[in-house]
């Protein structure tokens, strides 16, 4: 009884979240109500006693994607809002055909899905089991992550670099032809 | 909570020492057995949230008396004994001051930043042991929560620099969230290895692993190498986290008026005032619990004094720490900010997790006796004490020290 009351709360508010998140004009409400969605999932996590890992979705969600979002907003294109536009009638249509072939997808999908009735608790994993097990049997694909998350930062930092000139470049300018504009 | 969990009371001192337990207990009682989770929460909730802002008004005090001397100055000296009284009356001042609103900001975010801002701060103080069986939430991940609320204040900074519309305040949140995500990075790298000596994520687990005496001394983290440098990584980075001196950037009056929240006037500006100084507390609560022992007392011969007032007495010392460093240290620049972050904490920080990899499993193979741990411990300090040398004079090599150069200015 408790519990429902508290899983309505939350899945109400992760919902008008992302509801909020789709239908504001200005972006960076859009940026924050999505936040608002986050937080409405690590509640849910933490309803169901999954305690790691809605820690880590407030910890990384809120603390990390939501900031690069509003960075990624504020640097790129203002934060006004967006003049109110009509909708051009090819766009609108095919906007309608995409929303019914997901949906139908999903529909089959859930339709088909085996739902295990289970009664009894569900398992309690403390996050000393989480870390033993990331430690053990999944080490390889941890070490896999971190490679790649490694890759993806020093090709932030390169994107980042300031270029320089060709000209100056001692590498480039070997290469370069003679004449500005490729000699095939 | 459970009441003297693994833990003889014995006489009048443990009596005092669970004194704010027993008090909890006695009042939930006196309820219906399905109220009294509820009421004993309710007790707890309504302690954390009166003791720490009465700690905060005692600090803005302390802290301006302090300043004051420093400064060869009185400091606030007119309400009350010795100006004792002065948050009182700034508290009545703020209640009665006009709450302003620029015309262009955006109503709602403005409202929201700093009630999300306390809000969080406070969600931090329920998992910080502050005694003897005295956590308001005994969970498991406990670290780990207290980590995830932190990086949730970012955004309520945020939120009050982008919907003031203003230049200085968009300025400052920029520079808050910037320094904030370079140095949450280094902030949990240091408290690992606490958590890694422990093997538990749960502060009371870290707090109780600290416990014990060796002689008259206590077996702190503080006092190994790995411990010392965490600590020492830990304290700077929470330093930047909560926006203090020599990291105050984000706020520098000379440059940016109040930095976020140079649009807020009235109780909202004492909300983002609470809001930073509660950081700091709960910041500090969490070094002591991770490095300083937590509520446990400094030699066996002071154990009978109760744990809470060690906790707040240490609590306090961080506090005056802090106000000492305002008074002495000048304010960094972005770059130097950026810098340190990431090219001397980060390194430091990770170095410091392989130095307690060592500690570990040189412990196993070298075995017990005087012999092994000094060599143990000789060995951990050089490679720390080795590399922060080295580290500290490649940056400093690198850095042209000469007359300042302006680019815009002149």
């Amino acid at each position: 009884m408790m519990h429902a009351a508290f899983f309505l709360t939350f899945a109400v508010l992760t919902l008008a979240g992302a509801v909020a998140a789709a239908l504001l004009r200005n972006l960076v409400h859009c940026a924050l109500s999505l936040t608002v969605t986050f937080a409405g999932l690590a509640l849910l996590y933490l309803s169901l006693g999954a305690e790691f890992v809605g820690l880590t979705q407030v910890l990384v969600y809120i603390g990390a994607v939501a900031i690069l979002v509003v960075f990624a907003i504020l640097l790129t294109r203002g934060s006004g809002s967006l003049p109110r536009q009509m909708l051009s009638s090819s766009g609108w249509r095919v906007g309608w055909l995409a929303a019914v072939a997901v949906g139908f997808v999903l529909v089959a999908a859930l339709r088909d899905a085996p739902f295990a009735q289970s009664q009894g608790n569900a398992p309690v994993v403390s996050v000393k089991e989480i870390g033993q097990a990331l430690m053990g049997p999944f080490a390889l694909p941890l070490e896999i992550v971190g490679v790649l998350l490694t890759v993806a930062l020093i090709g932030a930092v390169i994107v980042a670099m300031p270029e320089k000139p060709m000209l100056e470049n001692p590498v480039l300018k070997n290469q370069m032809p003679e004449k500005q504009g490729g000699a095939e | 909570m459970n009441l003297n969990a693994g833990w003889a009371s014995t006489g009048w001192t443990s009596t005092l020492d669970q004194i704010f337990v027993l008090v909890q207990h006695r009042v939930a009682e006196l309820f219906p057995p399905v109220l009294q989770p509820w009421v004993a929460m309710i007790l707890g909730v309504v302690g954390i949230v009166a003791v720490f802002p009465a700690i905060f008004a005692l600090t803005t005090v302390l802290e301006r008396k302090g300043l004051g001397r420093m400064q060869n100055r009185l400091g606030p000296n007119r309400v009350g004994p010795y100006g004792i009284l002065q948050p009182m009356a700034d508290a009545i001042k703020s209640l009665t001051k006009e709450d302003i609103i620029p015309r262009s900001a955006d109503a709602v975010v403005h409202f929201l930043a700093p009630v999300v801002l306390v809000v969080a701060i406070f969600l931090g103080y329920a998992v910080l042991p502050v005694g003897r069986n005295m956590v308001l939430m005994p969970i498991d991940a406990g670290i780990l929560f207290f980590f995830a609320i932190g990086a949730s204040t970012e955004l309520s900074i945020f939120m009050a620099g982008w919907s003031s519309r203003n230049k200085y305040s968009l300025l400052g949140a920029m520079r808050a969230v910037a320094q904030m995500i370079s140095y949450e990075v280094p902030l949990l790298l240091s408290a690992v290895v606490a958590i890694m000596m422990t093997g538990s994520l749960s502060p009371e687990a870290i707090v109780a692993a600290q416990g014990g005496f060796s002689g008259v001394l206590p077996h702190w983290y503080v006092f190994t190498p790995w411990g010392f440098a965490g600590f020492a990584l830990f304290v700077v980075a929470a330093l930047a986290e909560t926006n203090r001196s020599p990291f105050d950037l984000p706020e520098g009056e000379s440059e940016l008026v109040a930095g976020y929240f140079t649009e807020y006037s009235g109780f909202k500006f004492a909300l983002f005032f609470l809001g930073e100084y509660l950081g700091m507390m709960s910041i500090a609560g969490y070094g002591i619990t991770l490095f300083l022992g937590g509520w446990g007392a400094p030699f066996s011969f002071l154990a009978f004094i109760p744990s809470w007032a060690w906790f707040f007495g240490k609590l306090f010392l961080a506090i005056f720490f802090f106000i000492w460093l305002r008074g002495t240290l000048p304010r960094l620049r972005q770059d130097q900010l950026m810098n340190f972050a990431w090219k001397f904490m980060l390194p430091m920080s990770l170095l410091n997790l392989l130095v307690a990899a060592a500690w570990r499993f040189l412990g196993e193979w070298l075995g017990a006796g005087v012999g092994a741990e000094a060599i143990r411990w000789l060995a951990c300090a050089a490679v720390l004490g080795g590399t922060y040398v080295l580290l500290g004079r490649a940056m400093l090599r690198r850095q042209k020290i000469g007359p300042r150069s302006y680019r815009y200015a002149e």
